[in-house]
């Protein structure tokens, strides 16, 4: 178990350091560049030369990549062009936001997922199974941000029943100890600025998680279905086990290894999806943030904002390995 | 199915407890203002956060706009309009020579940090903005300083040591600051209404080390006055700023004027335009501004108010005479003559938006009413192309894509309406569509190669030169042409000491680029702001000078 910990980690460094490579050369590839984001349609060559030599945009793309991986060393992910500030900080002040989406729509996912997939694997055949799976199949074409345009046009624009932007009322005063505003309620008592926070959520929840969720669900049937068919359920069976017990036990146990998988599967998606929702929403988080980048060119923060992503997501994959292990004895021997 | 419904009743009943509770929440909402529970918290959706809350760093519209409400300057404007106004200033007096300007201070005011406003705080400012060194010299910083002053006390770039026009402030008494100059710079007075010259408290600048910008090996960091100190003497103080989220102003108690009813102002970012209308709708905010033309009908409709500025503004077709097509100003006059204005402001633009004759919008001072003019007419459009032996004329026509700029909202549509009055007088166009940025403006701003292209400008203060300067100041790859005589008459308009000689050099000039034809003003588009029914007397101002003490809710 810690070797499969430490072989992964070891793993993780020339990947990172691939990855920081491509980031590096991809934001230089693209067309124009900070300066004439940040001068508008005025800016005379000179303006923009002196920014690019502020930057350190005009020297050689290898001393400009050594001079970043040398900073990238010592924890410095580089400045904003657009905001001034650094890019770890402002990647700090929006990361509980998105994950306090991400948190919910996971949530959503499994809560609905696993329970409906389950069902629909116990009744194969049935109306509520061909029902499920056209549901999936739908969740998982519908694009996310088609989704978050209609719930929001729907639910806040038509029928006001929840707010359309941000993550609170801007005419509400709050405090934020953890920046998670949800749990800032509970924790300094003003529950009403905890169910605003939640009431913002919902929508984009939905919307984030409506793929993960047919994922799920689709997931499970199969596997409960692969499961219910096995031998040794069957002996089970056989042997007079309960069919509580049996369903608990054996059948679900079992059917969760590929759907722990799943999930842990799922972290990479509900991150990339965040742009989309988090902009549509107007939601505060890395993903809106991100989206803003690519307009504005801040170079510092794609590459910033993407690398500190993937090392979120290789962490949380190492987890959903080792919990996988802890639920599944024959992996403990590798 | 049992076994289903099992499941799906507790979410049914979760979901439809949900949405009732958050029905009945806004009802109580809308009761409590219905029944005059006064509102005094004005939201207003803004497209990005500031980029600093040091107004001396700033030159984006949603920076200024929050600066509008914490700073004053010691230039306004008069409302409604760009002309300069008293404001911590209540007067000045100009020396003949355009050297030296005396400025009468208003009296009894006081910083948000209970420092006094007085002329030393005045000359505290002004040589803080000429000593601005390294990283602070850099456009994206101290843009404004720069182009109205033309450089610092010192720099490592040549082209901004010791270039500037400021000399001196002193304060010979504590209600008076004399700025001196080393050569005349009449536009100074107009340009001091701009954010980026407000008043800052000077113990609050050293306190939190306003001038702390680090920098070099990367990108400037700002530093704490920067971040969450901002210190002004206006109607309202900075209350908190969660970057990303919302910049929340509170009412200043102590403020000289009129505090008025808004006791609160929330700054909500919302960058997408969409989602601002949205919002607006869905009742989240009181109010958003760059509304979209297309928004505009929809948004009155639905019982919402537009408020439109005056334009200060300008959408021009550039022709490029280094392009031998068009060096035949026949050629160009026909171009004009083909071009029928009226119907392209009509169908391409906001309503409210006013054809253009001049490169500047009336609202500016050199604006000129006698200037020549080129009627829509396409018979006259052909026979002067015979004239000049081009009856089968090509041209490329270049136009960006993906881009709405505030003076030109749908550039696609603006193309497309050129090329069917072109081509209805026998020339052909070549589309050459690119993106704004960088291949566009690099291609109309760097290089020679292009035909008639369409761009614009927004202005920053009452000043011509601001407009026909920036456009025919110099020779410019954009007009492709060289006429020392008109080049001289812009630079010499803009150093008339006497205003009145001013105004009248100006109108001289826009006459003078009429004549001469580089290109066509087409129209000045109507910028506008949608609010909610009940908000009333907001200070709409062709330079955004708006400032939120007089707007009142309510029915």
């Amino acid at each position: 178990m810690t070797r499969l910990v430490l072989r992964r980690t070891a793993l993780l460094v020339p990947t990172l350091l691939g990855l920081s490579i491509l980031l590096f050369l991809w934001v230089r590839a693209l067309p124009g560049g900070p300066a004439t984001a940040l001068l508008g349609e005025r800016a005379t060559p000179e303006a923009v030369d002196r920014i690019n030599a502020l930057y350190g945009f005009d020297r050689p793309v290898l001393q400009q990549y050594t001079g970043y991986l040398g900073q990238l060393l010592q924890g410095n992910f580089g400045v904003s062009t657009r905001t001034g500030r650094p890019v770890l900080d402002e990647f700090l002040a929006r990361f509980p936001a998105t994950i306090e989406l991400t948190i919910l729509a996971l949530v959503i996912a499994v809560g609905v997922g696993i329970p409906l997939g389950y069902l629909a694997a116990r009744r194969q055949g049935s109306l509520v199974d061909s029902g499920t799976v056209v549901v999936s199949l739908l969740g998982v074409t519908i694009p996310v941000f088609f989704l978050a345009f209609l719930l929001k046009w729907l639910f806040a624009v038509q029928l006001g029943w929840f707010p359309s932007a941000g993550r609170q009322d801007p005419t509400m005063v709050a405090t934020h100890p953890t920046g998670f505003y949800v749990l800032d309620g509970l924790l300094t008592r003003e529950f009403d600025a905890s169910w605003d926070a939640v009431m913002h959520l919902v929508l984009p929840a939905l919307a984030l998680g409506s793929i993960p969720l047919a994922i799920i669900t689709r997931i499970t049937r199969s596997s409960v279905l692969e499961v219910q068919g096995a031998d040794y359920v069957r002996t089970a069976r056989a042997k007079g086990l309960g069919r509580v017990r049996l369903r608990n036990r054996v059948i679900l146990r079992n059917a969760m290894l590929p759907v722990s998988t799943t999930i842990g599967l799922q972290v990479g998606l509900l991150l990339s999806g965040a742009v989309l929702t988090e902009t549509v929403f107007a939601y505060p988080g890395i993903g809106s943030f991100l989206a803003q980048a690519v307009f504005n060119l801040d170079y510092a923060v794609l590459q910033g904002f993407i690398l500190i992503i993937a090392i979120v997501y290789a962490v949380v994959n190492l987890a959903v390995d080792v919990s996988y292990g802890l639920i599944d004895p024959r992996m403990r021997t590798r | 199915m049992k076994t289903f419904l099992r499941v799906a009743a507790p979410g049914a009943v979760l979901a439809l407890a949900l949405t009732g509770c958050a029905a009945s929440d806004r009802d109580a909402d809308a009761a409590q203002t219905e029944t005059g529970g006064a509102r005094d918290t004005f939201v207003f959706a803004a497209s990005s956060d500031p980029a600093s809350l040091d107004p001396a760093f700033a030159n984006d519209g949603e920076t200024f706009r929050v600066a509008r409400q914490i700073f004053e300057g010691l230039v306004g404007t008069v409302p409604g309009t760009a002309d300069p106004a008293p404001l911590l200033a209540e007067s000045w007096d100009v020396a003949d020579d355009g050297l030296e300007y005396t400025f009468h201070l208003k009296e009894g005011v006081s910083f948000h940090d209970g420092t006094d406003f007085d002329a030393d705080a005045v000359c505290f400012n002004f040589d803080r903005w000429n000593n601005f060194t390294g990283v602070m010299q850099s456009e994206s910083l101290s843009y404004y300083w720069q182009k109205v002053n033309g450089g610092f006390a010192s720099s490592d770039v040549p082209g901004l040591d010791g270039t500037g026009k400021y000399e001196s402030c002193e304060a010979t008494d504590p209600a008076t600051a004399v700025i001196r100059l080393a050569s005349p710079l009449p536009e100074l007075v107009s340009a001091l209404s701009l954010p980026s010259f407000s008043m800052q408290s000077p113990t609050a600048l050293e306190k939190y080390d306003a001038d702390g910008v680090s920098g070099g090996e990367e990108a400037p960091v700002l530093p704490e006055y920067a971040t969450a100190h901002p210190t002004g003497t206006g109607p309202y103080v900075f209350e908190s700023w969660s970057p990303g989220e919302q910049v929340v102003l509170a009412s200043n108690p102590d403020y000289w004027g009129e505090t008025g009813q808004i006791k609160k102002i929330v700054f909500t970012v919302i960058s997408d335009a969409t989602a601002r209308r949205q919002a607006l709708q869905a009742g989240d905010i009181d109010g958003y501004d760059l509304v979209g033309p297309a928004d505009v009908d929809a948004l009155a409709s639905a019982g919402f108010q537009i408020v439109n500025r005056d334009p200060f503004n300008v959408l021009y077709l550039a022709m490029n005479q280094a392009n031998p097509e068009l060096t035949d100003v026949r050629v160009r006059q026909a171009i004009a003559h083909a071009i029928d204005k009226k119907s392209l402001v009509a169908q391409t633009l906001p309503e409210g938006t006013e054809v253009a004759t001049n490169f500047v919008p009336p609202a500016v001072d050199g604006w000129n009413a006698d200037v020549p003019t080129y009627d829509y007419d396409p018979e006259k459009a052909k026979a002067l192309l015979a004239e000049a032996g081009k009856s089968n004329l090509t041209i490329d026509f270049n136009y960006p894509t993906n881009v709405s700029r505030p003076y030109m909202p749908t550039p696609e549509q603006v193309f497309t309406a050129i090329s069917a009055d072109l081509a209805a007088v026998g020339i052909t166009v070549n589309p050459v569509p690119e993106p704004w940025s960088p291949e566009y403006l690099d291609r109309m701003q760097g290089t020679p190669d292009h035909g008639i292209h369409l761009l614009g400008w927004t202005g920053d203060y009452n000043d011509t030169y601001n407009f026909i300067g920036v456009f025919f100041g110099a020779p410019a790859n954009e007009w492709g042409f060289d006429d020392p005589a008109l080049f001289k008459a812009i630079g010499d308009a803009r150093y008339q000491a006497d205003k009145e000689a001013q105004t009248a050099a100006y109108a001289a000039a826009n006459a003078q680029i009429m004549e001469l034809l580089p290109g066509i003003p087409l129209a000045h588009p109507v910028p506008s702001l949608a609010f909610k029914a009940d908000i009333h007397g907001y200070p709409a101002s062709p330079v955004q000078d708006e400032v939120y003490n007089v707007i009142t809710i309510g029915d």
